[in-house]
């Protein structure tokens, strides 16, 4: 009965994972896709309780516990611009729990063959992406230099020091029973993931944090290939999947090659902003700046992450109000690296209380900016530059933007909202 | 069929799964998805209950176990009270209404 129950369970949690997944597609659903979600998890966890090889409950509940206290806090507490660097510590914390599993997998029975193969991938990923993912944590809270930090000969000993984890993987999975060979490997791991971030810089972090997502997701399907579970397998695939997919998506944003990210090596390429535009830059104050706004009929707003640093996601709020009010229709373009991780800019102005029919992503909106009377750009500035169009010396050519020089009138407004208004003439 | 032929059709089945639906998620989302797939890997805590709890476990094993399930519980619980918090703040503008 009671194994019934926990063959079940876990059959029922897969179900739910992948409705929770198809659920979130829209804004409508996606609610009930959390609560999908959290059910399964609830299912699984009971059911692997219920296990009859779980005998001893004293430290998985503490653990609960722990857990559960700083979770919610966590949750709670945190800002929505630092939502990236929540992402990032939970990656290294799901990273670190599967290598952790792995490790004591294997003191504890030391496998072979095949299973011993999906535990060494296991330990590989979940190290790396534990190290890894702290760094992006680092340099998300500015704890470390945002700064890619390069030195000469740095991709050769960064492939050399992996060539030398995969080849001691290889070995440990020929002759498990090598056991001094294990913290080697595992300290290895440790050090790449170091490595592996430290030459990328700030501007690369949405396409960071989503590599490491699928990475993390791997090491906790491989887990699932260790430890004999296909619900981990499943849950760890699908997590994988998503992250590849949102890295392919913020690469296409960035225009760089997908094999060149795999692998890391993309930290060289910074892109940095080639402003200089040799065009009539005339200044406005505010309140020629609210005549042009109130006479338009259509504004754009192009929200960068200047907007979030500038805390004036709620200053945007207001003037949306002010301009729809008076019958202008305005529409919010989206670049999909706009913020510091995939989709962050849709979440500060939904933190702001702007309705998410009002948000437009670059490819719908790009071709009504012909149409547009004013586009207002805020704290944004490569995802508008002209020059990743025109000028293939500029460092960002070939980026996909957003068209704003096509609207009538385009007005910039950099950092420190009040008195900054630089309106440049199209 | 052995557990490590199966699997691997589990797996690629399941990847296929997530990319289809996963492509189909707005972009509008892309922040609340990562964090709520992040929290269904962290079923991860399956795996280190097992371990931490099993009967035969060394000090080593339950001590490894025991961070393992305490760092997967922190990302199950605030995985999906963040996403929920996310998802509550979209709304529908009055436009769309009418």
């Amino acid at each position: 009965m009671i194994s019934a129950f926990v063959a079940a369970s876990g059959i029922l949690a897969a179900v739910l994972f992948i409705l929770a997944l198809k659920w979130m597609s829209g804004p409508a659903t996606a609610r009930r896709g959390v609560v999908a979600g959290e059910t399964g998890m609830l299912l699984a966890v009971v059911g692997t309780l219920l296990h009859h090889d779980v005998v001893d409950y004293q430290w998985i509940f503490i653990a609960f516990l722990v857990g559960s206290a700083t979770g919610v806090p966590l949750a709670y507490l945190m800002p929505m611009t630092a939502v990236p660097q929540r992402t990032a510590l939970s990656h290294a914390f799901g990273a670190l729990a599967a290598a952790l599993i792995g490790t004591a997998e294997y003191y504890q029975h030391t496998p072979h063959g095949f299973t011993m193969a999906a535990l060494v991938i296991e330990v590989l990923l979940g190290y790396l992406t534990f190290t890894g993912s702290l760094m992006a944590f680092g340099k998300l809270q500015e704890l470390l230099p945002g700064r890619p930090m390069v030195y000469r000969g740095q991709n050769i000993i960064n492939l050399s020091l992996l060539a030398a984890a995969v080849l001691i993987g290889i070995y440990l999975v020929v002759h498990p029973e090598a056991q001094e060979l294990f913290p080697i490997f595992s300290g290895l791991a440790l050090l790449f993931g170091v490595l592996l971030i430290i030459p990328i810089g700030g501007a690369d972090m949405p396409t960071v944090i989503a590599l490491l997502n699928s990475y993390a997701g791997l090491a906790a399907s491989f887990m699932g290939f260790a430890l004999n579970n296909y619900l981990l397998v499943i849950a760890g695939a699908l997590d994988g999947a998503s992250g590849f997919i949102l890295s392919v998506v913020m690469c296409r944003a960035m225009n760089r090659s997908f094999t060149n990210v795999l692998f890391g090596a993309f930290g060289q390429v910074q892109v940095k902003a080639a402003v200089a535009e040799q065009r009539p830059v005339r200044s406005a104050t505010p309140e020629e700046a609210a005549q042009v706004l109130e006479a338009g009929k259509r504004v754009i707003v192009v929200p960068g992450y200047g907007l979030a640093v500038a805390q004036a996601q709620h200053k945007i709020r207001e003037l949306y109000d002010l301009l729809t009010r008076r019958g202008v229709l305005v529409q919010f373009a989206i670049h999909p690296v706009a913020g510091r991780m995939p989709g962050h800019m849709n979440v500060l102005l939904a933190e702001a209380d702007i309705p998410y029919d009002a948000l437009f992503e670059m490819d719908d909106i790009n071709s009504e900016f012909p149409l547009a009377d004013v586009a207002l750009v805020i704290g944004a500035n490569d995802v508008t530059n002209p020059a990743a169009r025109n000028d293939p010396g500029s460092p960002i050519y070939g980026m996909p933007i957003l068209d704003v020089d096509r609207a009538r009138v385009v007005m910039v407004i950099k950092r420190s909202l009040s008195p900054g208004f630089a309106g440049i003439d199209n | 069929m052995p557990f490590s032929e199966l699997g691997v059709y589990v797996f690629l089945l399941a990847a296929f799964l997530g990319l289809e639906l996963i492509r189909r998620v707005s972009p509008l989302l892309h922040t609340p998805l990562m964090s709520l797939t992040n929290a269904i890997s962290a079923i991860s805590v399956v795996g280190a209950i097992l371990i931490t709890g099993a009967k035969d476990a060394t000090t080593l094993s339950r001590v490894l176990g025991f961070i393992a399930v305490t760092a997967a519980t922190i990302n199950v619980v605030s995985g999906y009270l963040i996403t929920d918090r996310m998802l509550k703040m979209f709304r529908k503008g009055d436009r769309a209404k009418q």
